[in-house]
C-alpha cells in the first residue's frame, strides 16, 4: 500500500463530523435502523415464506376440524374464519417474541457494542429494531392473509380496515419485539433466552381470545386474558377482517399503544446492559 | 502535546473478581498507545469503559475532554471503535455496511458518498464493495471495520485486538493503515494486543498489563533499555516485567473468545 494514497485525496482536509441532536435526527436514526434490518431481509426473503407455512397449516387442519364442533357462538361465521385473526396475531407474536435472539447474537458478534458506542440515542436503537420487526411481521401476515383468502376463508377486503389492521399488526409486533429485547437484556444468554421464550409463548397464546372468546373462560383466565396485549390485537383484527365492525377499537389501540410505550421505556433503559 | 485520552486510577470488578485494578495512562493526538497483555489481563474491559459501554467502578477517564460516565453522549461523538469480536453484518454488502454507518454518524449527501468511496478506495475494498460481507476474507473484514470506524474522522480510534486471527500479510496491511491514519489525521489510537511484535512495530508507547494492573509504561526502546539488555525482544521485555510468562496464559473465557474469533475469520 503506497503511503501517500490518503494524503493526496481531498478528504484528508475534512474536519471531524459532529452529529447534531433533535427530533428530526432521532427519526432519521430510527428509519436508518429499520432500513438496515430490511436490507438484511432482502438478502434472505425465503424466511418470510417458511414462517408463514405453519400458521396456514394451523388454519387448514385445526380450523377445519374444529369448524364441526360448534362449542360456542362465533358470531355467525365458521370457526375457521373466527380463528383466522387469532392465527395471524399468533404468528406475529411467535416471530416477534424470539426477535431478541438477534440482540444476543449481535452482542456475541460485537455488532451491538459498536452501535452502542456510536452517537445514536438508545431509544432510536430499540424503536428502530422493533419497527423493523413490525415490518417483517406485516409481510408475514400479508402472506398468511392471502393464503387464507385463497383457501376460501371469507375475509373483509375493505381498504381502510385493511390499512388499520396493518397498523395494529405493527403495533403488536413492536410490543412483543421490545418485550423480547427486554428479556434478552435481562437473561443475556442464548440458552436462557430460548428457555424463557418457549415458556411464555404458549401461555400467552392460550390465555388470549385467539382461539375462543374470553366469555367462555373461567374467571382467573379471564383476568389474564384481559391484561394480555395479544387479546387486543386479536379483537381489533377480528373486527377489521371478519365482522367488518370495529366496536371497541379505541380500547384495543389505546391499550396496545400504552403497552408499546411502556415496553419501549423499559427496553431503552435495559438495552445497553446486554453488553455489560 | 495535546492529550486526548486521560485515564486515572480506573477500576472495574465483575462480582468478586477485579478485572482492572486502578490503571492510569494518557494518550496524545497522533500517538499510538498499545495496551499489551495476555488474554484475561483486562484490556477489553478498559476499552469498554473508555468507549462508554461499561461504567467504571471508580477512578476517572476523559476522552476528548469529556467524562466517559457523565458525558457519554459527547464521548460517542468523537470516538471510533472496532471491537474485538467480528462486528460487521455478513448479510449486508460492504457498501451497505458503510452507508448505514455514515447515516447513523450524521453524514449527508455528497459529503457522505465521497467519504464512503474514498475510504473504500483507501482500504482497497472498492471492487468488493457490492459483495455481501460474508464472502470477505478476514483481512478485508478488518479493513471494512476500520473504514466504518473512521467515517466521521474521530479524534480517537479504539481497536481491540485488531489483528487477532489474521494472516501475516493481512496483519501488515492493518499496521500500515494505522500508521497512515495516525500521520494524516493526527488521530490518537489505542490498540490492544497480545502480540509482542505488534506492540513493538506499531506503537509509540506501550503499557504492559497483567492481571488487571499496569506493570510498566514507556516507548518500546525505553522498555527494552529497562531490562538492561539493549538487544532485548518484546518477549524478553514482557517476561522481565511480569516475571511469569508461562503463567500469564489467560483464562478459559479469554481463550474461548480468541479462538471463537479466529474461527470466524478463518
Ligand atoms: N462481563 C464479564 N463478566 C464477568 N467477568 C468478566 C466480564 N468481562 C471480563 N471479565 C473477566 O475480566 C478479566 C479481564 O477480561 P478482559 O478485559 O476481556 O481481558 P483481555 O481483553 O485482556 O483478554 C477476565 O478474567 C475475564 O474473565
Ligand atoms: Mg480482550
Amino acid at each position: 500500500m503506497e503511503s501517500d494514497r490518503f494524503a493526496t485525496s481531498a478528504v484528508a482536509l475534512v474536519k471531524p463530523a459532529i452529529k447534531t441532536a433533535g427530533i428530526k435526527i432521532l427519526i432519521i436514526d430510527i428509519l436508518t435502523i429499520v432500513e438496515m434490518e430490511l436490507r438484511k431481509l432482502r438478502h434472505e426473503p425465503t424466511v418470510l415464506f417458511t414462517r408463514a407455512v405453519q400458521p396456514v397449516l394451523w388454519l387448514l387442519i385445526f380450523g377445519q376440524a374444529f369448524s364441526r364442533v360448534r362449542a360456542f357462538d362465533t358470531g355467525g361465521v365458521t370457526y375457521q374464519t373466527y380463528m383466522t385473526p387469532g392465527i395471524l396475531s399468533q404468528s406475529v407474536m411467535f416471530t416477534a417474541i424470539f426477535f431478541g435472539l438477534s440482540t444476543i447474537w449481535e452482542r456475541d458478534m460485537g455488532i451491538l457494542q459498536k452501535f452502542l458506542a456510536m452517537p445514536i440515542p438508545r431509544v432510536a436503537l430499540v424503536l428502530g429494531k422493533a419497527l423493523a420487526a413490525g415490518v417483517r411481521a406485516l409481510c408475514q401476515v400479508t402472506i398468511i392473509f392471502l393464503l387464507a383468502a385463497i383457501t376460501g376463508i371469507p375475509l373483509h377486503w375493505h381498504p381502510a380496515l385493511l390499512l388499520a389492521a396493518a397498523g395494529v399488526v405493527i403495533l403488536g409486533a413492536v410490543f412483543f419485539a421490545t418485550l423480547s429485547m427486554i428479556i434478552a437484556a435481562i437473561v443475556k444468554t442464548r440458552e436462557r433466552f430460548m428457555g424463557i421464550g418457549q415458556l411464555i409463548t404458549m401461555p400467552l397464546f392460550f390465555a388470549s381470545n385467539a382461539l375462543y372468546p374470553i366469555s367462555i373462560m373461567p374467571d382467573w383466565l379471564r383476568v389474564v386474558a384481559s391484561v394480555n396485549p395479544l387479546s387486543y390485537m386479536v379483537d381489533f383484527l377480528r373486527g377489521a377482517l371478519v365482522s367488518g365492525q370495529l366496536t371497541s377499537w379505541q380500547a384495543d389501540v389505546g391499550i396496545l399503544l400504552v403497552a408499546c410505550i411502556l415496553a419501549t421505556a423499559v427496553g431503552t433503559y435495559l438495552y445497553p446492559r446486554v453488553v455489560t | 502535546m495535546e492529550v486526548i485520552v486521560e485515564v486515572e486510577q480506573l477500576k472495574k470488578s465483575f462480582g468478586k473478581h477485579t478485572a482492572v485494578k486502578g490503571v492510569s495512562f494518557n494518550i496524545a493526538a497522533g500517538e499510538v498507545f498499545g495496551l499489551l497483555g495476555p488474554n484475561g489481563a483486562g484490556k477489553t474491559t478498559i476499552v469498554r469503559m473508555l468507549t462508554t459501554l461499561l461504567p467504571p467502578d471508580s477512578g476517572r477517564a476523559t476522552v476528548c475532554g469529556y467524562d466517559v460516565r457523565r458525558q457519554a453522549a459527547r464521548v460517542r461523538q468523537c470516538i471510533g471503535y472496532v471491537p474485538q469480536a467480528l462486528s460487521v453484518d455478513g448479510a449486508l454488502t460492504g457498501y451497505e455496511n458503510m452507508m448505514i454507518f455514515a447515516k447513523l454518524l450524521g453524514l449527508k449527501g455528497k459529503e457522505r458518498n465521497k467519504r464512503i468511496n474514498d475510504l473504500l478506495q483507501f482500504m482497497q475494498l472498492e471492487d468488493a464493495a457490492s459483495r455481501q460481507v460474508c464472502t470477505y476474507s478476514g483481512g478485508m473484514v478488518r479493513r471494512l471495520e476500520i473504514a466504518q470506524a473512521v467515517l466521521h474522522y474521530p479524534r480517537v480510534l479504539f481497536l481491540d485486538e485488531p489483528t487477532v486471527g489474521l494472516d501475516p500479510v493481512a496483519r501488515k496491511g492493518v499496521w500500515e493503515i494505522l500508521a497512515e491514519l495516525r500521520q494524516i489525521y493526527r488521530m490518537a489510537i489505542l490498540l490492544t494486543t497480545h502480540y509482542m511484535e505488534e506492540a513493538d512495530t506499531v506503537c509509540n508507547r506501550i503499557g504492559i498489563l497483567n492481571h488487571g494492573e499496569m506493570v510498566v509504561k514507556g516507548t518500546p526502546a525505553e522498555l527494552k533499555a529497562m531490562t538492561g539488555n539493549p538487544g532485548a525482544s518484546m518477549d524478553d521485555v514482557f517476561t522481565y516485567f511480569t516475571g511469569n510468562y508461562l503463567d500469564a496464559g489467560g483464562d478459559f473465557r479469554g481463550i474461548r473468545q480468541v479462538r471463537h474469533i479466529s474461527r470466524r475469520l478463518g
